[in-house]
């Protein structure tokens, strides 16, 4: 590599797919978006001892803003509509993080008349990331999660299904 | 006042409006007549001994065979309580609304109307409260049955554990 060693020491070369997916990953804002009694962990993920800030996710109080839906919490029927709405008024790229059993199954409540069971039944899921409710660690790992995944993406080369990044990624 | 002595007096004062009396502990009922529920009601909260400025809960009921609004009263001035009950029939039940009575009806009967279907005559808003507005239905009925589907959304997911119970069966 002669070219790398002849230039300065604050020049600094990548690919451009990288550079984009790095400054996309280090800036996911986030909605702000509770449903139940996840969003108490979502705002203890966003507060200071957890601080997803680091990362450079914080909240947006508007879906036309934001790149990612945290869907924290029990999503009924009636919600359903509405969380459908405000995903479709997001601006692509967009992600979506499934926070907790309910958001990703129905949880506890997945018999319940009202309840509709898994958000992925409305919305294509990213990250799901389990537990009733996970702690502020585990969606801190989901998010680290979906920086990876952001990561993975190539926006230079067309793929040839349209969706270049179909896969799903859960937290274990 | 004991719960039990305010319901003596309401049965002193309408006698054969009063249908049924249970004196069990700890919460003695009065079941009164549906159509002259507003008149206790009036009653209860104006007289100055009973003062009962409080409806704390007013619920309903599906006992298959009928159903049934329970009013929570309370008086916050005397400290004390009691409870009525009124018995309608399934097909299409009907009862005068409380809301001129106890403001705090208002939402409560608005929730019996959403999951149990009883109409209350003569209220203000009578809308669902908690289902959305094109839900078919009340949730809260023995006999309802969910629907599989609602816009589309399929009400049914597959889980490895209803699978074992149903193979048990």
């Amino acid at each position: 590599m002669p070219l790398l060693n002849t230039l300065p020491d604050y020049v600094l070369t990548t690919k451009t797919d990288e550079l984009l997916n790095w400054m996309r990953k280090s800036s996911i804002w986030y909605m702000l978006f509770g449903l139940a009694c996840c969003a108490i962990e979502l705002m203890h993920t966003g507060g200071p001892r957890a601080d997803i800030d680091r990362f450079g996710a914080t909240p947006r109080a508007s879906a036309r803003q934001s790149d990612l839906m945290i869907v924290a919490g029990t999503l009924t029927l009636k919600m359903a509509l509405r969380t459908r709405l405000l995903y479709d008024q997001m601006p692509d790229p967009k992600y979506v993080i499934s926070m907790g059993s309910c958001a990703s199954c129905g949880g506890l409540f997945q018999l319940a008349y009202s309840v509709c069971d898994g958000v992925d039944k409305i919305l294509p899921v990213d990250v799901y990331v389990p537990g009733c409710p996970p702690r502020p660690e585990a969606l801190t790992e989901g998010l680290l999660k979906l920086q990876e995944k952001i990561m993975t993406e190539r926006w230079l080369v067309r793929s040839s299904n349209g969706a270049a990044n179909g896969k799903q990624v859960a937290v274990a | 006042m004991e719960s039990i002595q305010i319901l003596e007096r309401i049965k002193a004062k309408f006698g054969e409006r009063v249908l049924e009396f249970s004196d069990k502990q700890p919460d003695p009922f009065a079941v009164v007549d549906p159509k002259s529920i507003v008149e206790i009601g009036r009653f209860l909260r104006d007289d100055p001994e009973l003062a009962m400025d409080c409806l704390s809960n007013e619920s309903g009921v599906d006992y298959k065979d009928r159903v049934e609004v329970v009013y929570h009263l309370f008086s916050y001035g005397k400290r004390h309580g009691t409870v009525l009950k009124v018995k309608l029939p399934r097909e299409n039940p009907s009862v005068a609304t409380l809301e001129g009575v106890w403001k705090s009806a208002n939402w409560m009967e608005r929730e019996i109307f959403d999951l149990l279907g009883v109409n209350f005559e003569g209220h203000s808003d009578m809308r669902r409260i908690l289902m959305p507005e094109d839900w078919v239905g009340y949730p809260l009925r023995k006999d309802f049955v969910e629907p599989a589907e609602y816009h589309g959304i399929s009400t049914v997911r597959e889980s490895p554990i209803i699978r074992l119970e149903t193979k048990k069966k």
